[in-house]
This record gives structure tokens, C-alpha cells and sequence, in this order.
């Protein structure tokens, strides 16, 4: 779904299962944008947003988070992780594509 | 279904929001809450209304939202009052545009001899001069600024100010309101890759912009810090939307930068164009809307338990607590159950694709929703409790004859009520204990060559899934020499302990400890801060000291945001099911023999990417075993402690990653220490959790008595 409307949008899309293959994903291909759940196996959400600011060439990357629940709670803690916006869903391909622009040139 | 029916059904939703805030706003006004936000709020909804309805050509509609637009126009600007009898005649209104928008949407028809009359009502109270009927409760409509469209009106001056537009049904409408937002963006905003250039243009998509920039905080280049943010922005934006839509353009950056947004007339813009000045002339200026009610008592409301009374768009229902509690009790027990309907899913060797196995996930998924949206009804700012230590700041400083100030940050750091409730004990000694114990005299401070006036900081974070407090002075710092010399003579530790500095400050946090030479009546007997970290370590929290000295103190005390559930790693260790939180862990690890050094009997490091890392035998700590097992026959988890430091935890293996309810020990049992409290797993078996801290902190104890004569328990 997110990917049919990030392509659909003239992205181009690289997928990962968990934060640990994110960032293996990352180390190999690099990103421009980096859109992340918050519930995922292995290394959640919470932590991959801490690692990918703490590894330098990314530092800077801008990194959106995909909330279900537009709880303050949860962006505060991806916001205190390093997070740079959030997307909540159910997202509308047009929000999406607004989120993303106001995070990356 | 047709698109432009889908969109008309859109609209009447908004139309259904858009009345539920009219309503609530005007009776906000009424009940004494004219500000300009409400007021606003309420025009905005009646104009929001109108637009729609223009576009879809419900001309009835149209017609009475006009009417009733300009009335309130009216009042925003300060021409009109909001007079009781006017609040009557309005809520009246607005019940009568919903039974327009309710016959646009089902076809039906309205009372049009009340809507004509109500019309009529409108325009009276709108320009009682219209019909020469007395309305001695409104206010004298300033006629030059009368914006209803039509009217030719004499302005002060005497010449005839003609009508601007005579097509158009909405002379504000035509007008770009200019908007002026001062934007200075923190640090902390580029550390999170959000970028000020991408915030303009994106603002720049909303109308024409005037950009200057303000660089006077720029250091020479020789002091520029480059990781900090020095830079700031004045924007001039020429659109006709609402503040919100501006607002949601630096809705990532928002705490993360200063930022301020005006409306303001166009006529204030330097260069406005002739056509703008002519609009000057016909739009009333957008002034501070004053609000006289009958009664001035009424003016300023004092709001219930800090609940804002009337901000449109957030209503708001009462709740008895208890209700709350009973639901986060069988929401917690909804969490075990479903941990363990999972776990005889996986017992039964149902495929991982089965029916029964994915719509278990599906109801995992809803469990944490439910769970993070009943902890969201529980969330409070600790504002409430922050709110009460100035008075005793003044208190405490009159008794103590200092000169303080007291300084807060972070009060709207949400954490669950039942923390809020019992931060206020703990936060209050800390503040007595910085002044009494922390400041120095103003005297003292005065011959130091530091300020008169001593500074107590108070603050509020989320860090790392906790909210930490921060307790800090600027005052002389603990005396370290003194310090262990009390420790000593109270029996406390033997007279040629080699502690760092660190295990001095903590002697504080021993039972029974006072360092004031004389008992003062403000910290208490001697009995302040161990009572003080008993009942934050009763919350599941920490608190520690850092202290320079001649600099000052800093407490810092950390507790989870929630005391009900966590996220946690279940791990094997000796036999025993244990769960350390989430939170701490850094990652987990399968340490070769080569990584590892062993330091005397007990103790040893692990080699973790070239830094080493103390390992912490937790099942030889708990007494589940000896310190005879490698750390290589197992898997480590490292962890890293409130202090920021890390070290390795061994355990046999590790089962998984689960939430977990939080049962306290202590009350069902006792305390023990390394222990935070327990849990109920999947299988229905107790599992405890680990204090990754407090253990950490008795494996530091142990080496210590490996080395030296035996130190009196820290705690």
C-alpha cells in the first residue's frame, strides 16, 4: 500500500522487514528519505531511529515515522529518538507525498 | 459512488464539526471566554460553512450564513459586543443554520418564515441604524467600517467611500490577509533532519512570500559552533487560510524551534499595492476584539483543575478516575490473555500463515492500540505539579534567608497521572533539600564572586522512554571531604574507603544521613533523601547526583512514563524466567572466549567493538548460582544504565520479545533488590523483572568487596 503510493508518486522504493535489515538496507543502497514502522521485530522503530542518528553518514537523513495512533505519547518518544516527522494512518497518498516534501529537498 | 457526491459528503461531515464548534464557542463566549481565539474560532466555522456551501450552490444556505458571517465580523473586529441578549440572537442562529445544512443534505425543508425572520434579526443587530429600530445594549457600529456590501457609508472625513466590489458576495474574501511568522529554529530541529529551507518553500506554497533573514546571533567564524542553530527568519506570507494550516507546516518542528504567527491588516505591509489600500478602506481592520459583558465578574473565568474551558474543537467529558483504572486493569489483563492465547496457538503447531495465527496478530496489534490510547486518556502535563513550587520556593528562601530564583522547563511533559501524582513529594524535597542544603548564602555567594541570587532549575524530559526531573542549583556542590568524614563517624563506611566521587555523592541516599550541621526544620531530620529515593524507587524509579564543586548540584530522577505495562526481553537465567526492559537493552550478542577478560575472581569485561564492557553475572548476583559460568556459554545482552554507561548481562538464552504487565513484588510480597517487580507471562507463569540498574549497581559492590574490606552496603 505505501509503497504502490510512493512509487505511484514517482519514488523509488527500497524495502526493509525490521529495523536490523533497515539498516543493513541502508549501509548498501543509502536513502533520501527513510520511512519507518514502530512495531517491528528484531529492533523496533524507536531503536533503528536511534541507530541511523547515530551512524554519521545518516545523521542528517530525514526519517518519518508511521504512526497508527496519533498518541502524543508516541511521537514524543520518536521525536526524542531523533525522528524527523511522523505519518499517521490511515495516510492519504497526498498527505504522504506533503510529508515527505516538507522533510527533504 | 459519484465523486462529487463523495465530496458532498465530505463537506457535510465538516459542516456537522464545523456546528458542534460554533456551538461550543458561542456558549464558551457566553460563559465568559470572549477571547480572540473563540471568537475567531466561531466566525471561522459560520465562514467555513458558507464556502462550501457556495461551492456546491446551496443558495439558501449561502445566503443566511452570509448574513450571519457578517454579524460576527462584526464582533470580531470590536464593533459589536457580545451582549447576552446578542449571544441569545446568535445561538439561535446558528441552531437555524443547521437546519439549512440539514435540508441541503436531506432534501428537506426549512422554516423559512423563522429563517427570514432570524435573517432580519441578524442585520438588525448587525447595523440597527438599517431600520431605525433601538438597540440600546449594542454598541454604535463604527460606519466607516462597515463591511456589510452595499452600503454606501460617509467616513470620518465626509467623502463617500463607494462600494469596492459589487459583485461579490464577500469583500473579506477578496482580500489576502498578510500574516507575519517569526521563525527561529533550535538545534535540536537540524538533529532531526528537518530542514528551515524545505519549512519556507513549503510555506511559500500557501501565497507569496517576503522572506528576510536575521542573523544576529551569528558568532564570528572562529566561535561558530556548527552543530548549533544561530539563524532566524521573518516571513511575510500573503493567503487567505486559517492560522492552523500555517501552524501544520511546522507541525515536525514544533518545541523545536520559536515561532510566532500574527495576522495583521495588509495595510501595515510596506509596499501594499493600491488595490490593497482601497480593501484597507473597505475591510474593517482586523483589530483586538474587546468584549464588554454585562456582568465583569464573568470576564476572566477561573478555569477547573487547569482544563481550558472553552477552546473550540476540544470537547471535553468528565471521567470519574476510577472508571479509567478499571479499564487499564482489564486492559492489562487483556494483554496476558492474549500473550497467552498466543502462546497455545504456538504450542497447538498451528502454521505461522494459518487463519487463526494471522487474525492473532491483527488482535495483538488492536491490544497495544487499545492499550496506548487508554494510557493517552491517562496522560497529564506534571505542569500541576510544577505549579506549586514557587510558592514554596519563596517559602523555603524566606526561611533560609536566600536570595533564589526559581526556573522551569519542560512543563508539558506528559506522564501517566498516577506518576504526576506522586512526583510532588519527591520533587518537593529535592527543591528544599538544592536551597537549604545546595545554595549557598548570598553572602558566601557574593564573596565566591557568583551572583547574589542562587538559581534552582527544575525540569521535565522524555528520555529514552522515561521522563527524567532534573533538580539542579548553582550553588557550592557537595562538600565531598565532609561527606565521607560524616559517613565515616555515623558507621556508615570505614575510615579508609577509596570511594570515587560519584559513591561519595551517593552517600546522601544513605539511611540516616544528614550533612546539616544543625537539624533545620525545612529538610527534615536527617531523614530527607533515602526517603526521598524509597519512594521513587517505590514508582519504579532511580534517582542519582552529579556535583561539581563550587558549581553546583544536579538531581536527577527518572521514572517510567507508565506504571502499568512494558516492553521487555524474557530471558533464561539459571533456570529462572526473567524480563529485562526494553528500554535498556542496547542489543544482545553471543560473546566468543577471546572477547573476554576475566579481572580477579569474579569479575570481568567483555570486548564489545574495542570498547570494554563490564559483564554482570546476574544469575551469581541474584543468588541463582556461583560465579563459576562463562559468559560465552550464553548470550549477553548489553544494556545501558540511567548514567549512560553500559555493561554486558548474561543470561542462558533468550526466549523473546513480549509486553508485559507490571505486578508490583512489593506488594505482593516484599522487595528484593536487583529486582524492579513481576509479571504474569503467556504460559501463566510469574516472571521477574529485572532492575537493569540497581544490578549493575550490586555487581559494582560485589567487585568492590572482591578488593577491599567490606563496605557497608550502599543501599
Amino acid at each position: 500500500m505505501l509503497r504502490l503510493a510512493l512509487v505511484d508518486a514517482g519514488f523509488e522504493v527500497i524495502e526493509a522487514v525490521d529495523g536490523v535489515h533497515g539498516l543493513e538496507v541502508l549501509e548498501q543502497h543509502g536513502a533520501d528519505v527513510i520511512i519507518t514502522d514502530i512495531n517491528m521485530p528484531r529492533m523496533d522503530g524507536f531503536g533503528f531511529i536511534e541507530a541511523v542518528r547515530g551512524s554519521s553518514p545518516y545523521r542528517s537523513t530525514p526519517i518519518l515515522v508511521l504512526t497508527t495512533e496519533s498518541t502524543p505519547e508516541k511521537k514524543a518518544r520518536a521525536r526524542d529518538a531523533g525522528a524527523t516527522g511522523w505519518i499517521v494512518k490511515p495516510f492519504h497518498p497526498t498527505k504522504l507525498v506533503e510529508a515527505i516534501r516538507r522533510v527533504a529537498a | 459512488m459519484d465523486p462529487m457526491e463523495s465530496i458532498k459528503a465530505t463537506f457535510f461531515q465538516e459542516c456537522e464539526e464545523l456546528l458542534a464548534d460554533l456551538e461550543a464557542g458561542l456558549l464558551a463566549i457566553q460563559a465568559g471566554a470572549g477571547d480572540e481565539d473563540t471568537i475567531n474560532a466561531v466566525f471561522r466555522a459560520v465562514h467555513s460553512v458558507k464556502g462550501g456551501a457556495g461551492a456546491f450552490g446551496m443558495d439558501a444556505l449561502v445566503h443566511f450564513a452570509h448574513v450571519f458571517e457578517t454579524l460576527l465580523d462584526g464582533v470580531r473586529a470590536g464593533r459589536i459586543a457580545a451582549a447576552p441578549d446578542l449571544l441569545e440572537i446568535l445561538l439561535r442562529a446558528a441552531d437555524i443554520l443547521a437546519d439549512h445544512v440539514n435540508a441541503a443534505r436531506d432534501g428537506g425543508a426549512v422554516d423559512e418564515a423563522r429563517s427570514a425572520e432570524m435573517i432580519r434579526d441578524l442585520e438588525h443587530a448587525t447595523d440597527p441604524e438599517h431600520d431605525h429600530r433601538a438597540a440600546p445594549d449594542l454598541a454604535a457600529p463604527d460606519l466607516a467600517a462597515a463591511g456589510a456590501p452595499g452600503v454606501d457609508q460617509p467616513d470620518e472625513f465626509g467623502f463617500t467611500v463607494t462600494r469596492f466590489n459589487p459583485e461579490s458576495l464577500e469583500p473579506l474574501v477578496v482580500t489576502e490577509a498578510l500574516w507575519k511568522i517569526w521563525f527561529r529554529p533550535k538545534s535540536a530541529l537540524y538533529r532531526k533532519g528537518n530542514e528551515s529551507a524545505l519549512l519556507l518553500r513549503e510555506l511559500a506554497r500557501l501565497g507569496p512570500t517576503k522572506v528576510r533573514l536575521d542573523q544576529t546571533e551569528l558568532p564570528d567564524l572562529a566561535s561558530l559552533d556548527p552543530e548549533s542553530a544561530f539563524l532566524a527568519w521573518e516571513i511575510e506570507l500573503e493567503a487567505d487560510t486559517d492560522e492552523a494550516v500555517i501552524r501544520e507546516v511546522f507541525e515536525f518542528v514544533e518545541g523545536d524551534c520559536d515561532i510566532e504567527i500574527r495576522r495583521c491588516s495588509t495595510s501595515e505591509s510596506p509596499d501594499a499595492t493600491s488595490e490593497s489600500v482601497i480593501t484597507a478602506i473597505v475591510e474593517p481592520p482586523p483589530s483586538r476584539a474587546t468584549v464588554n459583558t454585562e456582568s465583569p465578574a464573568s470576564v476572566k473565568v477561573e478555569t477547573p483543575k487547569g482544563e481550558a474551558v472553552a477552546t473550540p474543537a476540544h470537547a471535553t467529558i468528565r471521567v470519574d478516575p476510577e472508571r479509567i483504572d478499571r479499564l487499564i486493569d482489564l486492559v492489562g489483563e487483556l494483554v496476558i490473555n492474549q500473550a497467552m492465547l498466543a502462546q497455545r496457538v504456538i504450542e497447538s503447531g498451528l502454521p505461522q500463515s494459518s487463519n487463526v495465527a494471522t487474525g492473532l496478530e491483527d488482535l495483538e496489534s488492536l491490544t497495544r492500540q487499545i492499550q496506548d490510547s487508554v494510557m493517552a486518556i491517562r496522560a497529564q502535563p506534571v505542569k500541576s505539579v510544577f505549579q506549586r513550587m514557587p510558592r514554596l520556593v519563596r517559602e523555603v528562601a524566606a526561611q533560609t534567608g536566600k536570595s533564589v530564583r526559581l526556573v522551569t522547563e519542560g512543563e508539558a511533559t506528559e506522564v501517566d497521572k498516577t506518576v504526576v501524582e506522586r512526583l510532588g513529594d519527591p520533587i518537593t524535597h529535592m527543591i528544599r533539600n538544592a536551597i537549604d542544603h545546595g545554595l549557598e548564602s548570598p553572602e558566601r555567594r557574593a564573596a565566591a564572586g557568583k551572583p547574589r541570587e542562587g538559581v534552582v532549575r527544575l525540569a521535565a524530559l522524555h528520555r529514552g522512554g522515561r521522563i527524567v526531573i532534573e533538580v539542579q542549583d548553582d550553588g557550592a556542590g557537595i562538600d565531598r571531604k565532609r561527606v565521607q568524614a560524616i559517613a565515616v563517624e555515623k558507621g556508615l563506611i570505614v575510615a579508609d574507603a577509596q570511594l570515587t566521587d560519584e559513591e561519595v555523592d551517593n552517600l546522601i541516599f544513605l539511611p540516616g544521613f544528614s550533612t546539616a550541621n544543625a537539624i533545620s526544620d525545612i529538610s527534615g531530620r536527617g531523614v530527607g533523601m533515602d526517603v526521598v529515593r524509597r519512594s521513587v524507587q517505590a514508582l519504579g524509579g532511580r534517582i542519582s547526583i552529579t556535583s561539581r564543586p563550587g558549581q553546583g548540584s544536579t538531581f536527577t530522577l527518572s521514572l517510567p512514563l507508565t506504571l502499568a505495562v512494558l516492553d521487555g526481553m524474557v530471558v533464561d537465567v539459571a533456570g529462572h524466567t526473567l524480563v529485562v526492559p526494553l528500554t535498556a537493552i542496547v542489543e544482545s550478542l553471543r560473546p566468543k572466549p577471546a572477547d573476554v577478560k576475566r579481572l580477579g575472581p569474579q569479575g570481568a569485561v567483555l570486548s564489545v567493538r574495542d570498547t570494554y564492557v563490564p559483564v554482570v553475572d546476574v544469575a551469581a548476583i541474584l543468588g541463582f548460582r556461583d560465579y563459576s559460568k562463562s559468559p560465552c556459554d550464553g548470550v549477553v545482552i548489553l544494556v545501558e544504565s540511567e548514567d549512560g554507561g553500559r555493561a554486558a548481562l548474561t543470561a542462558d538464552s533468550i526466549y523473546g520479545q513480549r509486553q508485559v504487565v507490571i505486578k508490583s513484588l512489593e506488594a505482593n510480597y516484599r522487595q528484593v533488590d536487583g529486582i524492579a517487580a513481576a509479571t504474569i507471562l503467556g504460559d501463566g507463569r510469574v516472571a521477574l523483572i529485572v532492575d537493569v540498574d540497581a544490578v549493575i549497581a550490586m555487581r559494582r559492590r560485589d567487585t568492590i568487596r572482591d578488593y577491599q574490606q567490606p563496605l557497608a552496603a550502599a543501599g
